[in-house]
């Protein structure tokens, strides 16, 4: 070690965490019988109340004692999320739903805010200011493709339709 | 107040939102001085975490001082100005007696398999975070933590889970003096991690990653070589192993988590039609480049449940898988000892410092690697006075 800390002298600190003891398990689990005891034999705290819908794992009996209330279920996203959380942690069947609920979430986010009469500025939600600072040659790129893609379409759409008039 | 508002994939914004309020006697609000946007956040923005709702602020990284205690607070008052881990932790069950703060088992009840983060989706808890003016913060007696006098508010932020976790990545690793440890990944974890492993008498530190400017950052940071995968001579494992005298290293840390590059079918499968807990390409390197009878250590985060990671090779190798939150209370003691000492310097880091207000573009430059950045500061305007 003396001879090892020599070598590593222009590196501040070296060293000086160094532990034999650090063996797979430690510290990690300091070991303990308490879990033994099964769920819940520990002085919990004061349970928080919940004033608005909190879901819960299957995983577990009740609320934990104190729990976040940042944006409760609701609307058809609700719907899809309640019924995830009548399965497993260990299930696809929970997953999965929550998933797609976080997509219909975002719909009804753009609904919420016509309906509160506000126009979500995407371009500015994106960031894209940032793109036109640093990377003005990947939004052009960007643009570019989207254009074209937009223009494929309607020239599909146009030839499409004047097909259909010669039969 | 101003908070930011995640609205979906990609898209966030600043919007006024109802202040916090006290909602358990050891709740207590914190007015943010200092917030961060981590890499853990970009799975968030990516859409890539189950049940993240739209309307939740996001920030497991803040500061703040703290404006109002409930009646069971006793250990700060009003007025402190406290650094908040990002585990929300008891400090009572059986878990959090084992100074297990990153696995608390009364802070999230939508998940059993993480506890309680701020800003981090309803799968660690539904609570809102610190990208804010003010930001609730449970059991405040707890995990907040008085700044010390005199310390940098810069580096008091960056000890709420950057340090914290590259630590721990490389403590879980269990270096030995003289080991070689490769660290995947050159974001600010891998880098603080890649930092640490000299504390713990790391022999030899190798960092990897795909862009050039953060490898160099890592390089001159943590005084380690570092390898771009993408202009390697063969395949990532194969260049390790030739690297290492063709044993591998004694130890992997992967500190990159569900967003991994580098592997066509992890890509495809992982992060675009998400039907795996995130791409494992990170697992897969660390577990195919340590040693026999290695350690690979894990601080990248992965989504539930399922991942196809190469088991069959960590029977075949005799390998031990570590990997944790960090338990930032429980290392907080020695790092702040650390900091104040001068062996870590955690406001080097720091490349980006942006108004709050500007969350969207400082949450594209972060994701799209612009403008050389490493690690962004949001300061809100009530902290900018």
């Amino acid at each position: 070690m003396e001879n090892l800390a020599s070598n590593y002298s222009h590196i501040k600190g070296w060293g000086i965490d160094a532990d034999p003891k650090n063996d797979p398990t430690y510290p990690m689990r300091k070991r303990s019988n308490d879990t033994h005891e099964g769920y819940g034999d520990w002085e919990r705290p004061t349970q928080q109340q919940p004033e608005v819908e909190v879901l819960h794992s299957t995983e577990r009996p009740n609320l934990s004692s104190v729990f976040g209330t940042s944006t409760p279920p609701s609307g058809l996203s609700g719907m899809i999320r309640r019924m995830a959380f009548k399965h497993s942690e260990n299930q696809y069947r929970h997953w999965l739903p929550l998933i797609l609920a976080d997509r219909i979430n975002v719909v009804e986010g753009i609904i919420e805010d016509f309906k509160s009469g506000k126009v979500p500025n995407i371009f500015a939600e994106k960031g894209m200011k940032s793109d036109m600072k640093h990377d003005r040659k990947g939004l052009a790129e960007k643009a570019a493709i989207v254009s074209l893609a937009i223009a494929a379409i309607v020239v599909w759409k146009y030839g499409k339709k004047s097909g259909s008039r010669k039969y | 107040m101003l908070a930011m508002n995640y609205r979906g994939p990609l898209r966030v914004r600043i919007d006024e939102k109802p202040m916090p309020k006290i909602e358990h006697p050891q709740d207590a609000i914190v007015r943010v001085t200092r917030s961060c946007i981590c890499g853990s956040d970009l799975h968030l923005y990516n859409g890539a975490v189950p049940d993240t709702r739209v309307g939740m602020t996001f920030g497991h990284e803040f500061t703040g001082v703290v404006e109002e205690v409930g009646s069971e607070v006793t250990k700060i008052k009003v007025g402190d100005h406290v650094l908040v881990p990002f585990n929300i932790a008891c400090g009572q069950c059986a878990f959090c007696k084992q100074e297990l703060y990153g696995n608390c088992h009364e802070s999230n009840p939508e998940a059993t398999a993480v506890g309680g983060i701020f800003g981090y989706s309803h799968t660690a808890g539904g609570y809102n975070g610190g990208q804010a003016e003010y930001a609730r913060v449970p059991y405040a007696n707890v995990g907040p933590t008085i700044i010390p006098e005199g310390m940098d508010p810069d580096d008091a932020v960056l000890l709420t889970d950057v340090v914290p976790t590259g630590y721990q990545a490389a403590e879980m690793a269990g270096i030995q003096p003289g080991d070689t440890v490769v660290v995947f990944g050159a974001g600010p974890i891998g880098i603080m991690a890649a930092r640490c492993s000299w504390l713990f008498g790391a022999g030899r530190v190798i960092i990897v990653d795909e862009i050039d400017y953060r490898l160099e950052f890592a390089m001159n940071y943590s005084q380690c070589e570092a390898y771009n995968f993408k202009e390697m001579d063969g395949d990532v494992v194969q260049f390790l192993k030739k690297k290492t005298d063709w044993m591998g290293a004694d130890v992997c840390i992967d500190a990159v988590g569900a967003e991994a590059s580098g592997n066509t079918m992890q890509t495809i499968t992982g992060r675009k039609l998400l039907l795996q807990a995130g791409s494992a390409t990170a697992v897969h390197w660390a577990i195919n480049s340590v040693k026999k009878g290695g350690i690979v250590s894990i601080v990248g985060i992965y989504g539930p449940t399922d991942n196809l990671v190469p088991i069959g090779n960590v029977v075949n190798k005799g390998l031990t898988i570590r990997a944790n939150q960090a338990s930032v209370k429980r290392l907080l003691p020695r790092l702040i000892e650390h900091v104040q000492n001068g062996v870590l310097n955690p406001k080097g880091l720091i490349t980006h410092r942006i108004p709050l207000e500007e969350v969207s573009d400082a949450y594209r430059m972060f994701s799209e690697k612009q403008d050389n950045c490493i690690k962004t500061v949001l300061i809100p305007p009530s902290a900018r006075m």
